[in-house]
């Protein structure tokens, strides 16, 4: 067998072996699924006027304007469950296991990625389903649809590198865990539940150099307008920046947590 | 006999503290050497280095040929690894694990699937298989710790205090299967801290303390070098000093445990007993007890570092005692 052979082998194997854990400890699953879908349905029943508020952008609903947030909520609490995974494969040595492995370490990392890319996919998967069971429109068709898809299964992966970084660093659920309110503080200050144009300062001027805005913004328009290019292109900016950003991060831990051992 | 395992002065230092303080060492091909230390000796370091999970600050160290930092990876295609605490999943199945070992040996598909399913068979895990890990008790964990190690039919196996925490029906069954492997030509590098263990499995002990090797040989080498066998008299009737008197012609007696006890060292163990019993015997002295002590890798341990072994007697039959009642 090949050396790229073998490694797409292993990350096929972990990334599975990653979607089996999260679907087995319901502590994984729940803030990827159970809370963004009540948050989506507390937000939809008890601010769904909002849409009529002057410079709200044209929307069917606010359900369907809200999918994109919900979306990413789950995406970026997969990224924190994939973490805090890795993290308790540390403290339970199971880390050990893969690197006396003959495989490249990288695997390891991109194996993790991988399952939480997957989980990305259930998650665009689970709320294009839930708005379109509850009558949102998907303005983009099929096309935009599978944008979105794609969107947000690259930005799980993009976060999920993030996530991996600090569990590689820490070795510790707990520290990982603890990023948890972070996460919602970062996904609060974009415009994932808001439009940036009706927040008010300095909320607006956070949100506009969010770079999760620019995501956001990237998944909502073929939901609610169809397919823009301008947008796709900044969303794909923004990953491709955090992709790098969890690249380097992961790569540096990595090699910190071989040399602490 | 090839060399499997080959160190030299190694060293791994956290910030301040010399966990291995340059340490040599050489194991041979198919053998089993016994890697015997307290909790913090530095014998988990030593072997997270060996298996290229930690690098040395000093030294070098080679496995099957293969330099520990030069060529971690061909050193990884060789090795079996059991760490300490069976590094399993608690959610994966027994079988869903040997199968992830085995991708991760490179070994795919079919042939993954039949390894897995003859080592479990092997382990006596085959009805377990399809059981989470977290079920499983402590002794099935670490066989399937063992069965993983073993997926790639490694030359050398490192075992990290295989049976710490087992009941001794599950520490015998690994002793067994170690020894079994052992006769298949598997090189093993075991740690424990059990005295016990190091003496029935081990071709050759290196005993650590705080870092460094203070003994290293054969089991029987290292009892014969602290001394000859003794015996050990319980005195029912009769004065005890005329007691010792009378030993103290046969061999030179041990410090005194209590009142009623003599310890006198015998040069040809077990053939000195009835001298000793009829010349008791002669002088009226009745003898409630006796027991031939042999030297244990305890006696070496502490003759080598000032004090016991943690979990001394914690395995059965620890001391070589022979007990013969009067």
């Amino acid at each position: 067998m090949s050396g790229l052979a073998k490694n797409l082998r292993v990350v096929q194997a972990l990334g599975l072996r990653s979607i089996r854990q999260t679907f087995r400890r319901p502590q994984l699953m729940a803030p990827i699924v159970v809370f963004p879908t009540l948050l989506l349905a507390i937000q939809t029943g008890g601010a769904g006027s909002a849409v009529n508020l002057p410079g709200f952008p044209p929307v069917q609903s606010f359900l369907q304007f809200m999918l994109a947030g919900a979306m990413m909520q789950s995406l970026m609490l997969a990224g924190n469950s994939g973490g805090i995974a890795l993290a308790v494969d540390i403290e339970m040595g199971f880390t050990d296991r893969l690197f006396a492995a003959p495989i490249s370490r990288y695997t390891i990392v991109l194996g993790r990625l991988a399952g939480t890319a997957a989980l990305g996919l259930f998650s665009a998967l689970w709320f294009l389903a839930i708005g379109l069971v509850f009558g949102a429109h998907i303005a983009g068709g099929i096309p935009g649809a599978l944008l979105a898809i794609a969107l947000v299964t690259a930005t799980a992966m993009a976060v999920g590198g993030i996530g991996a970084a600090v569990a590689l660093r820490s070795g510790s659920a707990s520290v990982v865990q603890g990023l948890f309110p972070l996460v919602l503080v970062v996904l609060f200050l974009s415009s994932a539940f808001f439009p940036v144009d009706l927040m008010i300062e300095p909320a607006q001027t956070i949100a506009q150099y969010n770079p999760l805005s620019l995501v956001v913004e990237g998944i909502r328009e073929p939901i609610i307008s169809g397919i823009a290019a301008s947008d796709t292109a900044y969303a794909l900016l923004a990953i491709a920046g955090i992709v790098a950003l969890g690249l380097v991060l992961s790569a540096r831990a990595l090699r910190h947590r071989l040399r602490v051992g | 006999m090839s060399t499997a395992i080959s160190v030299e002065g190694l060293e791994r230092a956290f910030d301040e503290v010399l966990a291995v303080q340059g340490i040599d060492l050489e194991v041979g091909e198919g053998e089993i050497y016994g890697f015997l230390g307290p909790n913090g000796a530095g014998k988990t370091t030593t072997v997270r280095m060996l298996t290229t999970l930690l690098l040395p600050t000093g030294g070098r160290a080679t496995v099957a040929g293969h330099d520990v930092v030069g060529a971690a990876r061909q050193v990884r295609a060789t090795i079996g690894v059991a760490l300490q605490e069976a590094a399993l999943d608690p959610l994966m199945t027994g079988r869903e694990l040997i199968r992830l070992q085995a991708t991760l040996q490179g070994i795919a598909g079919a042939e993954g699937r039949r390894r897995a399913d003859d080592l479990l068979e092997r382990v006596d895990l085959a009805a377990a298989a399809d059981r989470r890990v977290g079920t499983y008790s402590g002794g099935m964990q670490r066989r399937l710790d063992l069965a993983a190690a073993l997926v790639h039919e490694p030359r050398v196996l490192f075992l990290d205090e295989p049976t710490t925490g087992l009941d001794p029906v599950s520490r015998k069954t690994i002793w067994e299967e170690v020894r079994a492997l052992n006769e298949e030509g598997t090189t093993v590098f075991l740690t424990t801290q059990y005295l016990e263990e190091a003496d029935q499995l081990a071709d050759n002990v290196g005993i650590i303390d705080s870092g460094r090797i203070v003994a290293e040989g054969t089991p029987a080498s290292l009892k014969a070098e602290i001394g000859h066998p003794h015996i050990r008299l319980q005195l029912e009737e009769g004065s005890i000093a005329e007691a010792e008197e009378i030993c103290a012609r046969i061999g030179p007696l041990l410090p005194p445990v209590d009142g009623r006890t003599v310890l006198v060292e015998v040069e040809h163990g077990a053939a000195d007993i009835p001298r000793v019993v009829r010349a008791l015997d002669e002088a009226g002295i009745g003898v409630g007890s006796l027991e031939l002590v042999r030297p244990s890798l305890d006696d070496v341990f502490v003759a080598k570092t000032g004090y016991h072994l943690e979990h001394e007697g914690e395995g059965d039959g620890e001391d070589e005692e022979e007990a013969v009642t009067a």
